[in-house]
């Protein structure tokens, strides 16, 4: 713009600066005083640093008498009474106050989800109504709901009971995966003790509210932990998501109304009742208030499970609770900061992100679960991306062909990266595959398979290229696909879309 | 045309004269979805529920709604497995179709469709290595390498000779902080190290059953350096809430 050198502008800009000189005096003086124009800076907040006494998950580490004697010592199953003759209404405004969004992964309000089961004239409605609890934690990197489904029963199933009041839900079905035998019969015998006590059944803790709790084991496939593909999985078909709409608080469970909620989310919200919305809002940022249990896995001194507060950095995270990266920070290569669904983030954005849902969706990553897994220089970063690839292909279901067929492509197309047998081109052949499969899916399997090779080749792309260009000069050129040239037959005609002849693109070309 | 190219590598080499159809290789998927009658698994080979499994059935279908008895196929295929030494056979899946009334055909898919029915039988004790990323970081490789070796060099999917050990690589376990870890039957082994291992493994191997979780003498998920969070008495009932809850 200064470059246009007609005569006007220059005018101008000779008078605007001799303009601003003059007024420069005023501008002093008018400092002192506020307006509406004065910047002032926002006081500083730290997050992170919760204390024992606002964690919700006081017996996470097993320390404690899990049965409902140290529950009900521990705080669980306190007036319950009053919180369900409070009525539908006021849990869900309790919710709705408490910012609580699901701790699942997806993030959604939950006060909003639960409202969407008492539309208006629900009442007329005869079906049963169902709320679905979603234990089958199999992301990999996630392990905290099985520190609330062994440690913390009582909190699950109270939660279940004031989670169904408030969405006026009949029953429950805990699905927790196959896997989980230990921690199932922890939730069952929870079951069974919360009905002894009349907690549960008709009439539930004597307020006039009849509600049923059922745990139901799946039998291994992470499939399932999508919501659809886990209600098929309870009616006792293949765990294959349906389409929506219709949505499951219109046709779920059985054909009947039924809400699906993650364990974190559910088994918070009778605390958040009795101790109210605004203490748990009073944790974490706008928009992602609250506490949360952030699982570190890989290479840090000491991995652990910890209850913390939202929007906590990831740095402090990791140095406070978890004795630090191995090797130290400067040793880090990258985090993956919310379980294998999302892209990985190198030390640079490690350093600056908080461990909520904006702040990494700002960076390109995501919150997922809340599962930090780490991983150092020693890390071999291809195949530990490659190793996620094998996960989906050998977990998706096989419903939506993009999805079963480009899964096995892009892990036959990373396992060909880890030693660099490939041709650079195939770098944005392998991203453009992950574009098709990514939003054409039924579900998001699809997505969580393509956005680690997308974290990868944004922040890593030249630890690929080395790869391929340090197999291609021990090996000579390489084709698409891993074709060796040197093994072509020059007296056949090979066809130029083997990418036999193709050059590799110069560097900064 | 694909098919061809690597052939020409081998001219010189006589064996790889011979013609094929195919060059591709042949990748077989780790379980096959096809059911053959064997003379241990077919149609006429007997099950039926045990008295205590038939009673324990009849409560797990009682969770559900009447006109959905179906969705009781899930655990009850588990518990046949249970009953059946750790494996579904076309017999389990028949028994269960026949007792939940729903075609066998809607009992094979959900058979085929679950990891953790075993459709071939398996060792006594079946050991289920974790490989995902997060074990894999902490070094699941060796632990599965151990595992072979100790067990006589056999390869995962493979059974030992004496019936005794079945070994497989198994995805995500859900125990990441505590990685590695692997899963005998329906107990976690976590925090392993080689030598940890082994001495799982050999425990096992002389009939016992070692301790479940951490090997390593943490309790479960903590921090194993002290803990970093939970150190004071937990609050009590009404602690901390809002009035009209203390």
């Amino acid at each position: 713009m200064f470059r246009s050198s007609s005569a006007t502008t220059q005018v101008v800009l000779k008078a605007s600066t001799s303009a601003s000189r003059v007024v420069r005096p005023f501008r002093v003086k008018l400092r002192s005083q506020r307006s509406f124009a004065t910047v002032t800076d926002t006081p500083v907040r730290r997050y992170g640093g919760l204390k024992d006494q606002d964690r919700i998950f006081t017996n996470a580490y097993c320390r404690h008498d899990h049965g409902i004697k140290g529950a009900m010592l521990r705080g669980d199953w306190h007036r319950t009474k009053d919180i369900l003759l409070k009525g539908d209404s006021w849990i869900i405004q309790s919710i709705k106050d408490s910012g609580l969004r699901g701790r699942g992964g997806a993030g959604f309000p939950s006060g909003l989800k639960w409202s969407f089961m008492n539309k208006p004239g629900w009442e007329k409605d005869p079906r049963p109504r169902y709320l679905v609890i979603n234990a089958d934690e199999g992301e990999p990197g996630t392990c905290k709901d099985r520190e609330i489904l062994r440690g913390d029963p009582h909190k699950l199933i109270e939660g279940c009971l004031v989670a169904g009041r408030g969405m006026n839900a009949s029953a429950a079905y805990i699905y927790i995966r196959g896997e989980f035998y230990q921690e199932a019969s922890h939730v069952q015998q929870a079951i069974n003790e919360a009905y002894a006590a009349g907690f549960l059944g008709k009439n539930a803790c004597g307020s006039g509210y009849n509600f049923d709790v059922y745990v139901h084991r799946g039998a291994g496939a992470y499939i399932c932990g999508e919501e659809t593909a886990l209600i098929e999985s309870i009616e006792g078909k293949q765990g294959k998501p349906r389409l929506k709409p219709p949505f499951p608080a219109d046709v779920g469970l059985f054909g009947c109304p039924t809400t699906v909620a993650n364990v974190e989310t559910v088994a918070v919200a009778p605390t958040i009742c009795r101790r109210g919305g605004s203490w748990f809002a009073s944790f974490g940022r706008e928009r992602n208030q609250g506490t949360k249990l952030f699982c570190i896995s890989g290479h840090v001194n000491n991995p652990c499970v910890i209850e913390e507060e939202m929007s906590i950095p990831l740095k402090e995270l990791i140095e406070k609770h978890c004795g630090g990266v191995v090797g130290g920070w400067d040793n880090l290569l990258g985090i993956v900061p919310g379980g294998s669904s999302v892209p990985v983030l190198p030390i640079n954005l490690c350093s600056e992100v908080l461990m909520d849902y904006d702040s990494l969706k700002d960076a390109q990553s995501g919150l997922g679960t809340g599962a930090v897994i780490v991983m150092n220089k020693s890390t071999d970063i291809v195949s530990a991306i490659a190793r996620f690839s094998q996960f989906y292909k050998h977990e998706s279901c096989g419903q939506c062909t993009p999805c079963r067929e480009g899964t096995t492509w892009m892990a036959k197309m990373m396992d060909r990266l880890v030693e660099g047998r490939g041709h650079q081109r195939e770098i944005d052949m392998l991203l453009e595959l992950t574009k098709q499969v990514e939003g054409r899916t039924i579900c998001a399997l699809g997505d969580a398979a393509a956005w680690p090779i997308q974290g990868l080749m944004r922040h890593f792309r030249p630890e690929v290229e080395r790869r391929i260009a340090a197999f291609q000069a021990a090996n000579g050129h390489v084709g698409f696909g891993g074709h060796l040239a040197s093994a072509v037959d020059p007296s056949l005609a090979v066809p130029d879309n083997l990418g036999l002849r193709a050059p590799e693109p110069q560097a900064g070309a | 045309m694909l098919s061809r190219l690597p052939k020409c590598l081998a001219t010189t080499s006589r064996a790889a004269q011979r013609r094929f159809i195919s060059t591709t290789p042949q990748r077989k998927s780790d379980a096959l979805f096809v059911h053959r009658d064997t003379t241990y698994n077919n149609p006429k080979v007997p099950f039926e529920f045990s008295p205590e499994n038939s009673k324990r059935a009849q409560e797990i279908i009682a969770r559900y709604p009447a006109q959905y008895k179906k969705a009781a196929v899930i655990p009850l295929l588990d518990l046949g497995q249970r009953q059946n030494k750790g494996w579904t056979s076309i017999s389990v899946m028949n028994y269960v179709a026949n007792l939940l009334e729903m075609p066998p055909m809607r009992v094979y898919e959900v058979a085929t469709f679950y990891t953790m029915f075993n459709r071939e039988p398996i060792g006594k004790n079946f050991v289920q290595v974790c490989t995902t990323t997060p074990c894999m970081l902490r070094g699941s490789t060796e632990i599965l390498n151990t595992v072979c070796q100790q067990l006589g060099g056999i390869k995962p999917g493979e059974t030992t000779k004496d019936g005794k050990f079945t070994v497989i690589e198994v995805e995500c376990q859900g125990a990441c902080s505590n990685a590695p870890m692997l899963v005998v039957g329906d107990d976690f082994y976590e925090d392993l190290t080689p030598e940890t291992t082994k001495k799982v493994i050999d425990a096992f191997a002389r009939g016992e059953k070692p301790k479940p979780g951490p090997q390593s003498g943490r309790h479960t998920s903590e921090n194993s350096a002290g803990f970093t969070a939970l150190t004071s008495k937990p609050y009590g009932p009404g602690e901390f809430c809002s009035p009209e809850f203390q």
